[in-house]
Protein backbone atom coordinates (compact mmCIF):
# COMPACT_ATOMS: atom_id res chain seq x y z
CA UNK A 1 0.00 0.00 0.00
CA UNK A 2 1.25 3.34 -0.81
CA UNK A 3 1.90 5.46 1.91
CA UNK A 4 1.24 8.63 3.03
CA UNK A 5 3.46 11.01 4.99
CA UNK A 6 2.63 14.54 6.59
CA UNK A 7 3.97 17.63 7.38
CA UNK A 8 6.82 16.87 5.08
CA UNK A 9 9.41 20.22 4.66
CA UNK A 10 10.31 21.39 0.85
CA UNK A 11 14.29 21.18 0.21
CA UNK A 12 13.73 24.27 -1.98
CA UNK A 13 13.65 28.00 -0.99
CA UNK A 14 13.87 29.89 2.13
CA UNK A 15 9.98 29.83 3.24
CA UNK A 16 10.75 25.93 4.18
CA UNK A 17 7.29 25.16 3.77
CA UNK A 18 6.49 22.44 6.42
CA UNK A 19 3.17 21.12 5.48
CA UNK A 20 3.66 19.07 2.44
CA UNK A 21 1.57 15.61 2.23
CA UNK A 22 3.76 13.10 0.17
CA UNK A 23 2.71 10.09 -1.35
CA UNK A 24 5.23 7.07 -1.54
CA UNK A 25 4.81 3.71 -3.33
CA UNK A 26 5.07 0.36 -1.48
CA UNK A 27 8.82 -0.35 -1.46
CA UNK A 28 9.72 3.19 -0.69
CA UNK A 29 11.53 4.27 -3.97
CA UNK A 30 9.16 6.64 -5.47
CA UNK A 31 6.91 9.64 -5.25
CA UNK A 32 3.72 9.02 -6.32
CA UNK A 33 1.80 12.39 -5.50
CA UNK A 34 2.64 15.85 -3.73
CA UNK A 35 0.67 17.71 -1.42
CA UNK A 36 0.53 21.58 -1.16
CA UNK A 37 4.08 22.28 -2.30
CA UNK A 38 4.37 25.16 -5.23
CA UNK A 39 5.56 23.85 -8.90
CA UNK A 40 9.45 23.76 -7.71
CA UNK A 41 8.58 22.01 -4.72
CA UNK A 42 6.84 19.85 -6.71
CA UNK A 43 9.15 18.83 -9.08
CA UNK A 44 11.94 18.33 -6.13
CA UNK A 45 10.76 15.25 -5.41
CA UNK A 46 9.46 13.84 -8.48
CA UNK A 47 13.26 14.42 -9.73
CA UNK A 48 14.68 12.20 -6.85
CA UNK A 49 12.60 9.19 -8.14
CA UNK A 50 13.63 9.50 -11.59
CA UNK A 51 15.92 6.83 -13.03
CA UNK A 52 18.91 9.10 -13.81
CA UNK A 53 20.54 9.15 -10.59
CA UNK A 54 24.06 8.96 -10.07
CA UNK A 55 25.45 6.10 -8.06
CA UNK A 56 28.80 6.09 -7.50
CA UNK A 57 31.68 8.89 -7.41
CA UNK A 58 32.79 9.99 -10.36
CA UNK A 59 36.47 10.65 -11.21
CA UNK A 60 37.80 12.50 -14.40
CA UNK A 61 40.44 10.64 -16.24
CA UNK A 62 43.03 12.20 -18.47
CA UNK A 63 40.91 12.04 -21.93
CA UNK A 64 38.20 14.01 -20.24
CA UNK A 65 36.05 11.45 -19.36
CA UNK A 66 34.41 10.05 -15.86
CA UNK A 67 35.26 6.84 -14.08
CA UNK A 68 32.99 5.23 -11.65
CA UNK A 69 34.80 4.94 -8.22
CA UNK A 70 34.00 3.74 -4.73
CA UNK A 71 33.39 5.76 -1.68
CA UNK A 72 36.58 4.86 -0.25
CA UNK A 73 38.45 5.93 -3.18
CA UNK A 74 36.60 9.01 -3.36
CA UNK A 75 37.22 9.78 0.16
CA UNK A 76 40.97 9.03 -0.25
CA UNK A 77 41.25 11.40 -3.23
CA UNK A 78 39.13 14.23 -0.95
CA UNK A 79 41.28 13.88 1.68
CA UNK A 80 44.64 13.71 -0.30
CA UNK A 81 43.90 17.22 -1.77
CA UNK A 82 42.86 18.75 0.92
CA UNK A 83 46.41 17.94 3.11
CA UNK A 84 48.31 18.95 -0.11
CA UNK A 85 46.13 22.10 -0.89
CA UNK A 86 47.89 25.30 1.33
CA UNK A 87 44.57 26.99 1.51
CA UNK A 88 41.50 25.07 0.26
CA UNK A 89 38.19 27.00 0.00
CA UNK A 90 35.03 24.88 0.93
CA UNK A 91 31.97 26.13 -0.32
CA UNK A 92 28.08 26.32 -0.70
CA UNK A 93 25.97 24.53 1.69
CA UNK A 94 22.43 26.06 0.84
CA UNK A 95 20.80 22.46 0.46
CA UNK A 96 22.20 20.78 2.86
CA UNK A 97 21.55 20.03 6.60
CA UNK A 98 22.61 21.67 9.78
CA UNK A 99 24.79 18.36 10.51
CA UNK A 100 26.53 18.19 6.85
CA UNK A 101 27.79 21.77 8.04
CA UNK A 102 28.88 20.96 10.85
CA UNK A 103 30.81 18.08 9.44
CA UNK A 104 32.23 19.90 6.69
CA UNK A 105 33.06 23.07 9.24
CA UNK A 106 35.01 20.18 11.28
CA UNK A 107 36.98 18.80 8.28
CA UNK A 108 37.56 22.49 7.51
CA UNK A 109 39.66 23.37 10.33
CA UNK A 110 41.40 20.12 10.21
CA UNK A 111 42.60 20.83 7.01
CA UNK A 112 43.31 24.76 7.29
CA UNK A 113 40.73 25.74 4.77
CA UNK A 114 38.64 28.85 3.87
CA UNK A 115 35.01 27.80 4.79
CA UNK A 116 31.98 29.84 2.98
CA UNK A 117 28.40 29.80 2.09
CA UNK A 118 26.08 30.49 -0.78
CA UNK A 119 25.48 33.87 1.40
CA UNK A 120 28.72 35.08 0.08
CA UNK A 121 27.10 35.61 -3.40
CA UNK A 122 23.57 36.03 -2.08
CA UNK A 123 22.59 37.86 1.33
CA UNK A 124 25.98 38.65 2.82
CA UNK A 125 25.88 42.01 2.28
CA UNK A 126 23.06 41.72 4.82
CA UNK A 127 25.67 40.48 7.69
CA UNK A 128 27.57 43.28 6.67
CA UNK A 129 24.66 45.47 7.57
CA UNK A 130 23.09 43.65 10.43
CA UNK A 131 26.70 43.54 12.37
CA UNK A 132 26.99 47.28 11.69
CA UNK A 133 23.14 48.35 12.31
CA UNK A 134 21.62 45.86 14.14
CA UNK A 135 18.41 43.13 13.26
CA UNK A 136 14.51 44.37 14.44
CA UNK A 137 13.10 41.36 12.81
CA UNK A 138 10.41 39.12 13.38
CA UNK A 139 9.21 35.37 12.89
CA UNK A 140 7.14 34.54 9.96
CA UNK A 141 4.50 33.84 12.25
CA UNK A 142 4.67 37.08 13.47
CA UNK A 143 3.81 38.94 10.08
CA UNK A 144 1.26 36.63 9.40
CA UNK A 145 -0.33 36.74 12.73
CA UNK A 146 0.05 40.90 13.11
CA UNK A 147 1.39 42.48 10.24
CA UNK A 148 -1.09 45.04 8.39
CA UNK A 149 1.26 46.44 6.28
CA UNK A 150 3.88 44.50 4.43
CA UNK A 151 6.28 45.97 2.27
CA UNK A 152 8.52 43.80 -0.92
CA UNK A 153 11.30 45.65 -1.64
CA UNK A 154 13.70 44.55 -4.15
CA UNK A 155 12.32 41.00 -4.25
CA UNK A 156 10.08 38.87 -6.08
CA UNK A 157 8.34 35.95 -4.05
CA UNK A 158 5.84 35.29 -6.95
CA UNK A 159 8.94 33.98 -8.63
CA UNK A 160 11.79 33.01 -5.62
CA UNK A 161 9.79 32.36 -3.00
CA UNK A 162 6.17 31.11 -4.50
CA UNK A 163 4.27 30.27 -1.43
CA UNK A 164 5.71 33.48 0.94
CA UNK A 165 2.74 35.56 -0.43
CA UNK A 166 0.29 32.85 0.45
CA UNK A 167 1.55 31.22 3.84
CA UNK A 168 2.54 34.78 5.74
CA UNK A 169 1.69 37.84 4.17
CA UNK A 170 -0.78 38.57 1.78
CA UNK A 171 -3.21 36.12 2.08
CA UNK A 172 -3.81 33.76 5.21
CA UNK A 173 -5.94 34.95 8.14
CA UNK A 174 -3.81 35.40 11.46
CA UNK A 175 -4.76 36.05 14.98
CA UNK A 176 -4.81 39.68 14.75
CA UNK A 177 -5.49 39.78 10.69
CA UNK A 178 -8.44 38.28 10.52
CA UNK A 179 -9.81 39.77 7.37
CA UNK A 180 -6.90 38.42 5.16
CA UNK A 181 -5.97 39.95 2.22
CA UNK A 182 -8.56 42.68 2.76
CA UNK A 183 -7.13 44.22 6.12
CA UNK A 184 -3.67 43.81 4.51
CA UNK A 185 -2.17 46.74 2.41
CA UNK A 186 0.96 45.72 0.32
CA UNK A 187 3.25 47.72 -0.85
CA UNK A 188 6.12 46.73 -3.78
CA UNK A 189 8.94 48.56 -4.26
CA UNK A 190 11.65 47.51 -7.33
CA UNK A 191 12.58 48.83 -10.90
CA UNK A 192 10.50 45.58 -12.69
CA UNK A 193 6.78 45.77 -12.89
CA UNK A 194 7.15 41.74 -11.52
CA UNK A 195 4.39 39.32 -10.89
CA UNK A 196 4.61 40.25 -7.31
CA UNK A 197 3.46 43.62 -8.12
CA UNK A 198 0.74 42.69 -10.29
CA UNK A 199 -1.05 41.68 -6.58
CA UNK A 200 0.35 44.67 -4.65
CA UNK A 201 -1.97 47.79 -3.75
CA UNK A 202 0.62 49.86 -4.58
CA UNK A 203 3.76 49.57 -6.59
CA UNK A 204 6.39 52.23 -6.63
CA UNK A 205 8.89 51.83 -9.67
CA UNK A 206 12.43 52.75 -8.39
CA UNK A 207 15.30 53.22 -10.74
CA UNK A 208 17.81 50.34 -10.99
CA UNK A 209 20.28 50.94 -8.35
CA UNK A 210 18.93 54.62 -6.64
CA UNK A 211 17.50 52.49 -3.52
CA UNK A 212 19.46 53.98 -1.21
CA UNK A 213 18.54 57.26 -2.58
CA UNK A 214 14.66 56.33 -2.03
CA UNK A 215 15.36 55.09 1.61
CA UNK A 216 16.82 58.06 2.04
CA UNK A 217 13.57 60.33 0.98
CA UNK A 218 11.97 58.15 3.39
CA UNK A 219 13.92 58.63 6.16
CA UNK A 220 13.95 62.29 5.36
CA UNK A 221 9.86 62.50 5.36
CA UNK A 222 9.56 60.09 7.83
CA UNK A 223 11.26 62.34 10.08
CA UNK A 224 9.21 65.30 8.89
CA UNK A 225 11.44 67.11 6.35
CA UNK A 226 11.04 68.56 2.66
CA UNK A 227 12.07 66.32 0.21
CA UNK A 228 12.56 67.10 -4.00
CA UNK A 229 9.72 66.74 -6.46
CA UNK A 230 11.29 63.51 -7.60
CA UNK A 231 13.74 60.77 -6.09
CA UNK A 232 15.29 57.74 -7.88
CA UNK A 233 12.40 57.89 -10.61
CA UNK A 234 9.41 58.14 -7.87
CA UNK A 235 7.14 61.36 -7.44
CA UNK A 236 6.99 63.43 -4.47
CA UNK A 237 3.60 63.18 -3.75
CA UNK A 238 3.89 59.05 -4.14
CA UNK A 239 6.77 59.00 -1.89
CA UNK A 240 4.64 60.98 1.00
CA UNK A 241 1.44 58.89 0.48
CA UNK A 242 3.73 55.35 1.33
CA UNK A 243 5.33 56.92 3.77
CA UNK A 244 1.91 57.96 5.84
CA UNK A 245 0.93 54.47 5.16
CA UNK A 246 3.74 52.95 6.55
CA UNK A 247 3.50 55.71 9.70
CA UNK A 248 0.10 54.74 10.25
CA UNK A 249 0.67 51.04 9.94
CA UNK A 250 -0.18 48.65 13.34
CA UNK A 251 2.28 46.10 12.32
CA UNK A 252 4.94 46.11 9.06
CA UNK A 253 7.39 43.83 7.83
CA UNK A 254 9.74 44.76 4.93
CA UNK A 255 11.00 41.55 3.18
CA UNK A 256 14.13 42.61 0.90
CA UNK A 257 15.97 41.11 -1.51
CA UNK A 258 18.56 40.55 -4.06
CA UNK A 259 17.76 43.90 -5.63
CA UNK A 260 19.27 45.88 -2.25
CA UNK A 261 22.38 43.34 -2.08
CA UNK A 262 23.05 42.50 -5.83
CA UNK A 263 23.12 46.43 -6.25
CA UNK A 264 25.36 49.45 -6.01
CA UNK A 265 26.01 49.88 -2.43
CA UNK A 266 24.91 46.27 -1.28
CA UNK A 267 25.38 46.35 2.45
CA UNK A 268 24.79 49.80 2.48
CA UNK A 269 21.10 49.44 1.10
CA UNK A 270 20.57 47.16 3.09
CA UNK A 271 21.81 49.51 6.12
CA UNK A 272 19.75 52.25 5.48
CA UNK A 273 16.89 50.37 5.10
CA UNK A 274 17.42 48.57 8.97
CA UNK A 275 17.71 52.30 9.94
CA UNK A 276 14.21 52.83 8.13
CA UNK A 277 12.66 50.35 10.29
CA UNK A 278 14.26 51.56 13.43
CA UNK A 279 12.77 55.24 12.64
CA UNK A 280 9.62 53.88 11.65
CA UNK A 281 9.63 52.09 15.48
CA UNK A 282 9.27 55.81 16.89
CA UNK A 283 5.67 55.89 15.75
CA UNK A 284 4.75 52.01 15.49
CA UNK A 285 6.02 48.64 15.48
CA UNK A 286 8.27 47.86 12.01
CA UNK A 287 10.30 44.52 11.57
CA UNK A 288 12.54 43.80 8.52
CA UNK A 289 13.37 40.47 7.28
CA UNK A 290 15.88 39.20 4.72
CA UNK A 291 14.40 37.14 1.73
CA UNK A 292 16.94 34.41 2.34
CA UNK A 293 17.17 32.00 -0.82
CA UNK A 294 17.79 28.29 -0.15
CA UNK A 295 16.03 26.32 2.59
CA UNK A 296 18.45 26.20 4.37
CA UNK A 297 21.12 28.79 3.77
CA UNK A 298 20.45 30.54 6.98
CA UNK A 299 21.72 27.08 8.52
CA UNK A 300 25.63 27.51 7.94
CA UNK A 301 25.28 31.07 9.39
CA UNK A 302 23.81 30.01 12.55
CA UNK A 303 25.92 26.40 12.46
CA UNK A 304 29.47 28.45 11.86
CA UNK A 305 28.27 31.23 14.31
CA UNK A 306 27.98 29.11 16.94
CA UNK A 307 31.44 27.03 16.23
CA UNK A 308 33.89 29.34 15.13
CA UNK A 309 32.13 32.95 15.90
CA UNK A 310 31.48 33.89 12.33
CA UNK A 311 28.89 32.93 9.74
CA UNK A 312 30.67 32.84 6.78
CA UNK A 313 34.12 33.88 4.84
CA UNK A 314 36.01 32.14 7.32
CA UNK A 315 39.45 31.53 7.37
CA UNK A 316 41.29 28.83 8.97
CA UNK A 317 44.12 28.43 7.03
CA UNK A 318 46.10 29.54 9.97
CA UNK A 319 44.76 26.25 11.94
CA UNK A 320 44.95 28.06 14.96
CA UNK A 321 41.72 30.75 14.74
CA UNK A 322 39.61 31.51 12.21
CA UNK A 323 39.36 34.68 10.95
CA UNK A 324 36.56 36.54 8.84
CA UNK A 325 37.01 39.41 6.01
CA UNK A 326 34.33 39.88 3.25
CA UNK A 327 35.73 41.22 0.61
CA UNK A 328 39.21 39.50 1.07
CA UNK A 329 38.21 35.89 2.43
CA UNK A 330 35.05 35.52 0.54
CA UNK A 331 34.58 32.74 -2.07
CA UNK A 332 34.49 35.44 -5.69
CA UNK A 333 37.54 37.67 -4.16
CA UNK A 334 39.63 34.63 -3.42
CA UNK A 335 38.97 33.46 -6.62
CA UNK A 336 39.88 36.35 -8.93
CA UNK A 337 42.83 36.95 -7.00
CA UNK A 338 43.75 33.08 -7.52
CA UNK A 339 44.79 32.41 -3.50
CA UNK A 340 42.77 29.16 -3.14
CA UNK A 341 44.27 26.20 -4.46
CA UNK A 342 41.77 23.41 -4.44
CA UNK A 343 38.00 24.00 -4.73
CA UNK A 344 35.17 22.12 -2.94
CA UNK A 345 31.54 23.11 -4.45
CA UNK A 346 28.94 21.26 -2.18
CA UNK A 347 25.08 21.87 -2.31
CA UNK A 348 25.09 24.22 -4.72
CA UNK A 349 26.43 24.87 -8.00
CA UNK A 350 29.17 27.31 -8.76
CA UNK A 351 29.18 26.33 -12.13
CA UNK A 352 26.10 28.13 -13.10
CA UNK A 353 26.12 30.53 -10.38
CA UNK A 354 29.22 31.80 -10.23
CA UNK A 355 30.32 34.70 -13.00
CA UNK A 356 32.37 32.66 -15.36
CA UNK A 357 35.98 34.10 -14.93
CA UNK A 358 35.70 33.43 -11.06
CA UNK A 359 34.68 29.50 -12.65
CA UNK A 360 37.96 30.07 -14.51
CA UNK A 361 39.75 30.98 -11.97
CA UNK A 362 38.87 28.39 -9.57
CA UNK A 363 39.03 25.53 -12.15
CA UNK A 364 42.93 26.06 -12.17
CA UNK A 365 43.10 23.68 -9.60
CA UNK A 366 41.83 20.65 -8.14
CA UNK A 367 38.00 20.81 -8.19
CA UNK A 368 35.73 18.43 -6.07
CA UNK A 369 31.88 18.44 -6.12
CA UNK A 370 29.46 17.16 -3.60
CA UNK A 371 25.88 17.15 -4.83
CA UNK A 372 22.74 14.52 -5.72
CA UNK A 373 22.57 15.38 -8.98
CA UNK A 374 24.18 16.48 -11.96
CA UNK A 375 25.02 19.98 -12.58
CA UNK A 376 27.42 22.57 -13.94
CA UNK A 377 29.65 22.06 -11.28
CA UNK A 378 30.03 18.48 -11.58
CA UNK A 379 30.20 18.55 -14.90
CA UNK A 380 33.64 20.51 -14.81
CA UNK A 381 34.65 18.85 -11.51
CA UNK A 382 37.73 16.53 -11.52
CA UNK A 383 35.72 14.59 -8.96
CA UNK A 384 32.03 14.52 -8.49
CA UNK A 385 30.74 12.72 -4.76
CA UNK A 386 26.76 11.93 -4.96
CA UNK A 387 25.38 12.36 -1.71
CA UNK A 388 21.69 11.86 -0.81
CA UNK A 389 19.19 14.83 -1.16
CA UNK A 390 18.38 16.28 2.15
CA UNK A 391 14.49 16.69 2.62
CA UNK A 392 13.84 13.48 0.59
CA UNK A 393 16.46 10.90 1.36
CA UNK A 394 18.21 12.24 4.30
CA UNK A 395 16.68 13.99 7.30
CA UNK A 396 18.07 16.43 9.20
CA UNK A 397 17.84 20.07 10.68
CA UNK A 398 17.29 23.65 8.74
CA UNK A 399 16.82 27.01 9.46
CA UNK A 400 13.89 28.57 7.60
CA UNK A 401 14.42 32.82 6.56
CA UNK A 402 13.62 33.71 10.01
CA UNK A 403 16.08 31.55 11.53
CA UNK A 404 13.55 28.90 13.08
CA UNK A 405 14.50 25.49 12.66
CA UNK A 406 12.90 22.80 11.47
CA UNK A 407 13.25 18.96 11.54
CA UNK A 408 13.16 17.60 8.18
CA UNK A 409 12.09 14.29 6.90
CA UNK A 410 12.96 11.26 5.06
CA UNK A 411 10.45 10.17 2.44
CA UNK A 412 12.85 8.36 0.25
CA UNK A 413 15.38 5.73 0.75
CA UNK A 414 18.31 7.18 -0.96
CA UNK A 415 19.79 5.08 -3.74
CA UNK A 416 21.11 1.81 -2.98
CA UNK A 417 24.75 3.08 -1.53
CA UNK A 418 24.47 6.69 -1.70
CA UNK A 419 25.73 8.75 1.70
CA UNK A 420 24.54 11.66 3.33
CA UNK A 421 26.87 14.95 3.27
CA UNK A 422 27.52 14.22 7.13
CA UNK A 423 28.79 10.57 6.93
CA UNK A 424 30.86 11.96 3.62
CA UNK A 425 32.28 14.65 5.38
CA UNK A 426 33.20 12.31 8.69
CA UNK A 427 34.89 9.92 6.73
CA UNK A 428 36.86 12.56 4.99
CA UNK A 429 37.44 13.63 8.36
CA UNK A 430 38.67 10.57 9.55
CA UNK A 431 40.70 9.85 6.25
CA UNK A 432 42.79 13.04 7.04
CA UNK A 433 43.57 12.24 10.70
CA UNK A 434 44.99 8.80 8.55
CA UNK A 435 47.32 10.14 6.07
CA UNK A 436 49.05 12.82 8.76
CA UNK A 437 49.44 10.15 10.99
CA UNK A 438 50.81 7.85 8.26
CA UNK A 439 53.29 10.56 6.87
CA UNK A 440 53.78 12.08 10.13
CA UNK A 441 52.63 15.25 9.36
CA UNK A 442 52.65 18.30 12.29
CA UNK A 443 50.68 20.63 12.39
CA UNK A 444 52.66 24.05 12.51
CA UNK A 445 52.37 26.91 14.80
CA UNK A 446 50.12 27.34 18.07
CA UNK A 447 48.20 24.48 16.77
CA UNK A 448 51.46 22.19 16.97
CA UNK A 449 50.35 20.52 20.40
CA UNK A 450 47.82 18.10 20.98
CA UNK A 451 46.25 20.16 23.61
CA UNK A 452 45.44 23.17 20.63
CA UNK A 453 42.18 24.75 21.43
CA UNK A 454 39.69 23.45 18.87
CA UNK A 455 38.19 26.10 16.84
CA UNK A 456 35.62 24.21 15.73
CA UNK A 457 33.97 22.44 18.79
CA UNK A 458 33.30 18.99 18.67
CA UNK B 1 16.80 52.39 -35.72
CA UNK B 2 20.35 51.86 -33.94
CA UNK B 3 22.85 48.65 -34.55
CA UNK B 4 23.77 48.85 -30.94
CA UNK B 5 22.18 49.64 -27.66
CA UNK B 6 23.78 49.82 -24.24
CA UNK B 7 21.37 48.41 -21.38
CA UNK B 8 21.80 48.65 -17.90
CA UNK B 9 21.57 44.84 -16.99
CA UNK B 10 20.08 43.04 -13.85
CA UNK B 11 19.65 39.05 -13.57
CA UNK B 12 17.11 37.79 -10.73
CA UNK B 13 15.55 34.79 -10.44
CA UNK B 14 12.54 33.26 -12.31
CA UNK B 15 10.42 30.79 -11.10
CA UNK B 16 10.52 28.90 -14.52
CA UNK B 17 14.54 28.84 -13.71
CA UNK B 18 13.33 27.69 -10.61
CA UNK B 19 11.80 24.74 -11.82
CA UNK B 20 13.65 23.36 -14.90
CA UNK B 21 17.22 24.01 -12.70
CA UNK B 22 14.92 20.56 -10.44
CA UNK B 23 14.68 18.98 -13.45
CA UNK B 24 18.50 19.78 -14.25
CA UNK B 25 20.33 22.47 -16.11
CA UNK B 26 21.00 20.09 -18.99
CA UNK B 27 17.66 20.01 -20.06
CA UNK B 28 15.12 22.17 -22.95
CA UNK B 29 13.40 23.62 -20.04
CA UNK B 30 16.41 25.36 -18.42
CA UNK B 31 17.82 26.05 -21.54
CA UNK B 32 14.48 27.86 -22.68
CA UNK B 33 14.00 29.80 -19.15
CA UNK B 34 17.45 31.10 -19.24
CA UNK B 35 19.12 32.14 -22.37
CA UNK B 36 16.88 34.78 -22.88
CA UNK B 37 16.64 38.79 -22.22
CA UNK B 38 14.04 40.73 -21.29
CA UNK B 39 13.63 44.06 -22.99
CA UNK B 40 11.62 46.68 -23.11
CA UNK B 41 9.68 47.03 -25.95
CA UNK B 42 11.16 50.79 -27.17
CA UNK B 43 14.32 48.93 -26.93
CA UNK B 44 13.50 46.26 -29.29
CA UNK B 45 11.97 48.81 -31.30
CA UNK B 46 15.27 50.90 -31.65
CA UNK B 47 17.35 47.82 -32.47
CA UNK B 48 15.33 46.86 -35.10
CA UNK B 49 14.17 43.33 -33.93
CA UNK B 50 11.70 40.72 -34.90
CA UNK B 51 10.07 39.24 -31.76
CA UNK B 52 12.29 35.79 -30.47
CA UNK B 53 15.65 37.39 -32.26
CA UNK B 54 18.95 36.55 -30.81
CA UNK B 55 20.69 38.81 -29.83
CA UNK B 56 24.67 38.95 -28.65
CA UNK B 57 25.29 41.03 -25.02
CA UNK B 58 28.26 42.26 -24.38
CA UNK B 59 29.42 43.38 -20.80
CA UNK B 60 33.11 44.27 -20.16
CA UNK B 61 33.22 40.75 -19.25
CA UNK B 62 32.91 38.90 -21.80
CA UNK B 63 29.51 37.65 -24.54
CA UNK B 64 26.60 35.56 -24.47
CA UNK B 65 23.92 34.70 -27.35
CA UNK B 66 20.74 34.92 -25.56
CA UNK B 67 16.51 35.81 -27.83
CA UNK B 68 15.25 39.05 -26.96
CA UNK B 69 11.81 38.90 -25.76
CA UNK B 70 9.51 41.70 -23.87
CA UNK B 71 8.85 39.35 -21.07
CA UNK B 72 5.51 39.73 -18.84
CA UNK B 73 7.36 41.36 -15.54
CA UNK B 74 7.98 44.35 -17.52
CA UNK B 75 11.37 46.82 -17.30
CA UNK B 76 11.57 49.96 -18.19
CA UNK B 77 13.38 51.50 -21.27
CA UNK B 78 17.11 51.20 -20.93
CA UNK B 79 16.91 48.30 -18.51
CA UNK B 80 17.66 44.69 -19.06
CA UNK B 81 17.42 41.54 -17.56
CA UNK B 82 18.87 37.81 -17.96
CA UNK B 83 17.09 35.16 -15.63
CA UNK B 84 19.43 33.96 -13.17
CA UNK B 85 21.64 31.45 -14.29
CA UNK B 86 24.64 29.91 -16.83
CA UNK B 87 23.88 32.38 -19.28
CA UNK B 88 23.44 35.29 -17.45
CA UNK B 89 26.86 34.51 -15.65
CA UNK B 90 28.84 34.29 -18.67
CA UNK B 91 28.61 38.40 -18.54
CA UNK B 92 28.24 38.93 -14.87
CA UNK B 93 30.78 41.22 -13.79
CA UNK B 94 33.17 39.71 -11.13
CA UNK B 95 33.66 42.76 -8.66
CA UNK B 96 32.43 42.68 -5.36
CA UNK B 97 32.87 46.14 -3.92
CA UNK B 98 34.49 44.86 -1.16
CA UNK B 99 31.64 42.69 0.12
CA UNK B 100 32.41 39.04 -1.74
CA UNK B 101 28.96 40.01 -3.84
CA UNK B 102 29.75 39.89 -7.41
CA UNK B 103 27.82 43.04 -9.55
CA UNK B 104 24.53 40.77 -10.38
CA UNK B 105 22.74 43.71 -11.08
CA UNK B 106 23.27 47.34 -12.42
CA UNK B 107 26.06 46.95 -15.15
CA UNK B 108 26.37 48.13 -18.71
CA UNK B 109 25.58 46.02 -21.38
CA UNK B 110 25.56 46.62 -25.02
CA UNK B 111 22.83 44.61 -27.03
CA UNK B 112 23.11 43.93 -31.20
CA UNK B 113 21.62 41.42 -33.06
CA UNK B 114 22.99 38.53 -32.63
CA UNK B 115 24.00 37.72 -36.58
CA UNK B 116 23.83 34.44 -36.97
CA UNK B 117 25.62 33.48 -34.14
CA UNK B 118 23.56 30.55 -32.58
CA UNK B 119 22.69 30.04 -28.43
CA UNK B 120 25.26 28.01 -26.72
CA UNK B 121 23.98 24.80 -24.58
CA UNK B 122 24.83 25.47 -20.83
CA UNK B 123 27.08 22.73 -20.80
CA UNK B 124 29.00 24.44 -24.01
CA UNK B 125 28.91 27.68 -22.17
CA UNK B 126 30.59 26.64 -18.69
CA UNK B 127 32.64 23.51 -20.18
CA UNK B 128 33.52 25.56 -22.99
CA UNK B 129 34.90 28.40 -20.98
CA UNK B 130 36.99 26.00 -18.81
CA UNK B 131 38.65 24.25 -21.52
CA UNK B 132 36.59 20.96 -21.10
CA UNK B 133 34.34 21.20 -24.01
CA UNK B 134 34.17 18.72 -26.85
CA UNK B 135 31.21 18.56 -29.44
CA UNK B 136 29.59 15.70 -30.93
S1 LIG C 1 7.38 28.04 -1.49
FE1 LIG C 1 9.47 27.30 -1.34
S2 LIG C 1 9.50 25.87 0.38
FE2 LIG C 1 7.34 26.22 -0.19
S3 LIG C 1 6.83 24.53 -1.60
FE3 LIG C 1 7.52 26.27 -2.86
S4 LIG C 1 9.74 25.98 -3.14
FE4 LIG C 1 9.08 24.64 -1.45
Amino acid sequence: MPKKIENVGCPYCGVCCDDLVVTVSDDGRHVLEVENACAIGNEIFHHASGDNRIKLPRLRQPDGTYKDISYDEAVDYAAKVLVKAKKPLIYGFGSTNCEGMAAAAKVAEKAGAVLDNCASICHGSSFLAIFDNGYPSCTLGETKNRADVIVYWGSNPAHAHPRHMSRYSIFPRGFFTGKGHKGRKIIVIDPRYTDTARVADIYVQVKQGQDYDLFNAFRTVIHGEDIPDEVAGVKKEQILEVADILKKARFGTIFYGMGLCHSDGRNHNVDIAISMTRDLNDFTKWTIMAMRGHYNIAGPGVVWAWTTGYPYCIDMSKKDHAYMNPGETSSIDLAMRDEVDAFFNIGTDAGAHFPIEAVKHLKKHPWITIDPNICMASEIADLHIPVGIVGVEVPGIVYRMDNVPIQYRQVLNPPEGVISDEELFERIHQRICEIEAEEGITQTGAAAADTQKSIVGE
Amino acid sequence: MVDKLTLNMITQRSIEEGVAMEKGKTTQEYFEACSIIEMNEEDIRKLGLLPNQLVKVTSECGSVIVKAIKGRQTVYPGLGHIPQGVWANQIVPPRTQATGEPQYSGFPATVESARGERRKSALECVQGAVGLWRSD
